[in-house]
């Protein structure tokens, strides 16, 4: 197994804006895996989806190629869909509404899916949801409707899926997603904000299967606000078979 | 602003209080305005019932009617899921609600968007300030891990059940199943969420006579679950009751507390009008 152990454990430097300011240190856990070793890599532009089957033991990475991107991510049991990452019940578990490394995501029937196990970004927002047509009319103004938008490429990535296997992935399978790279702070008076992203180009997260899992993508195409920093951009992802040796 | 074809059939139900039946006082000209108002309160009032602790409940909320959940006990925690009766694909998207109304709590004011853009619910009135959306629901894991196993055998209905369970029993009944389970708010209970992000559950925070009221604003198949919340440090298994109130109510107006909340609110009302237009 590759080697996750504390002695690649760094800080995050001062970075100078608000949203850490009354965050304690963030701890950033780069991964020992080389990009060359890797048995599967994509390359998903901005308002793409991705959907691909990972293996228990495997590791998946996400790479924000130029930064401040928002990667919209739901994943599924790979023999249940209806068994599907859950929000509530992974911020629950953990006691916190962000991720990082050591968040273990727990799917609708309390199954562990995935473990976050590098991250150089250091905070990963779980209550944003994606975008979509409808909710950017909401948000923005009602003429923003034909904009394309998360839930499109969602959709198109499920109907797409499901046409190639024969299994049924739907609307209704589309759940509260994770929003890797995304800042979404919330505060002790209960209100929610969109604080611009704490990404930067070159930073990943990576995360190990638990069991087999299906992931849906779709990498943000929106142009309304600054989880983009209004320029949506590509992302990789690589995927490390379960017996991979480091070098 | 249309209404429902469906009110005909709720004004057949009889109505729980009447001005007949309730005693006119012989009070001053202010007073009697008082008196008028809330019998023009009561007058709407379609039928009330208790629904007992570690409960499930459902019912399609017609547009154009409220529910009102009172608490009978101190603590209570009632779960609640939301979804368009007349296409259950379009349900309650809890982070959509949050984003567009830059909340992580629910109080008087809010509203309960849809994925589709609208409004399915909005909060009317509340005595409290805040309802959780982020706790989620208990399981059967969960609960015997806390509380123990009590089968139906030894403890008949005061067995342990879980409100994951109750969720998906009362969605079975439309039809529905675990695909259709989203994202669940918490009434009467509190998440405190700290700056590094941590959860925290506040404990003793709703007293007995706190109340939520829900206005449809559109045809609401509303879940409820009255299983103590999933953080509840208590380590006592209880079945805490609420009242519940239904009521025939105006349509929202252009001044209304939900629609004026936000510029987000405003258009999500407009897009719900259009959807009944």
């Amino acid at each position: 197994m590759p080697d996750f152990s504390p002695a690649n454990k760094g800080h995050t430097k001062d970075r100078g804006f608000s949203p850490w300011d009354t965050m304690p240190e963030t701890i950033i856990q780069t991964s020992p895996l080389l990009a060359e070793d890797a048995a599967f890599t994509a390359t998903v532009g901005a308002g793409d989806p991705f959907v691909h089957v990972i293996r228990k033991g495997e590791v998946v990475r996400i790479v924000d190629l130029e930064g401040n991107q928002a990667v919209d991510t739901l994943f599924y049991n790979a023999d249940n869909y209806a068994d599907r990452y859950s929000a509530q019940d992974t911020i629950r578990h953990q006691k916190n509404i962000y991720l990082t490394t050591g968040s273990e995501l727990i799917s609708t029937e309390r199954h562990h899916l995935l473990t976050i196990v590098a991250d150089t970004c250091g905070r990963h927002d779980t209550l944003g949801g994606a975008c979509s047509a409808e909710s950017n009319m909401v948000r923005y103004a009602i003429d923003k409707r034909p904009m394309h938008a998360c839930r499109q490429a969602f959709i198109k990535g499920a109907l797409q899926w499901s046409e190639q296997t024969g299994r049924q992935l739907d609307k209704r399978d589309l759940t509260a997603n994770i929003n890797f790279f995304m800042n979404v702070p919330v505060t002790t008076d209960g209100s929610l904000t969109f604080a611009d992203g704490v990404s930067g180009a070159g930073k990943y997260v990576e995360l190990r299967a638990e069991m087999d899992v299906l992931v849906v993508i779709s990498n943000c195409p929106q142009l309304n606000n600054p989880c983009n920093a209004y320029n949506p951009t590509p992302v990789s992802i690589l995927i490390w078979n379960a017996e991979l040796r480091i070098h | 602003m249309p209404q429902s074809s469906s009110n005909s059939v709720l004004l057949e139900t009889e109505p729980l209080v009447t001005t007949s039946n309730i005693p006119q006082p012989e009070v001053g000209p202010a007073e009697r305005r008082q008196h008028l108002n809330s019998l023009a309160h009561q007058d709407d009032v379609l039928w009330e019932e208790t629904l007992p602790g570690a409960s499930t409940w459902s019912h399609i909320l017609k547009r154009g009617t409220a529910l009102r959940i009172e608490t009978l006990e101190d603590n209570c925690n009632v779960g609640a899921i939301f979804l368009n009766a007349d296409n259950p694909t379009e349900r309650l998207n809890l982070p959509d609600s949050l984003k567009a109304q830059h909340i992580a709590r629910l109080t008087a004011g809010s509203a309960l968007f849809s994925d589709m853009g609208r409004v399915l619910c909005s909060i009317t009135d509340d005595t409290l300030g805040w309802h959780d959306p982020l706790g989620g629901c208990s399981d059967d894991t969960m609960v015997e891990q806390k509380y123990g196993k009590l089968s139906y055998q030894e403890g008949r209905n005061h067995w342990h059940v879980s409100a994951l369970d109750g969720f998906l029993i009362e969605l079975a009944k439309y039809g529905l199943s675990s695909r259709d389970l989203t994202m669940n708010v918490n009434f009467f209970s509190k998440v405190e969420v700290l700056s590094d992000g941590s959860m925290h559950f506040v404990p003793n925070f709703a007293k007995a006579g706190a109340a939520v009221e829900l206005r449809a604003e559109m045809n609401t198949l509303v879940l409820l679950n009255t299983c103590q919340h999933p953080m509840d440090p208590d380590p006592n298994y209880a079945q805490r009751a609420v009242k519940l109130t239904l009521k025939k109510v105006a349509a929202p107006g252009p001044d209304d507390l939900c629609r004026t909340a936000c510029d987000e609110n405003r258009r999500g009302f407009t897009l719900t009008e259009r959807y009944f237009l």
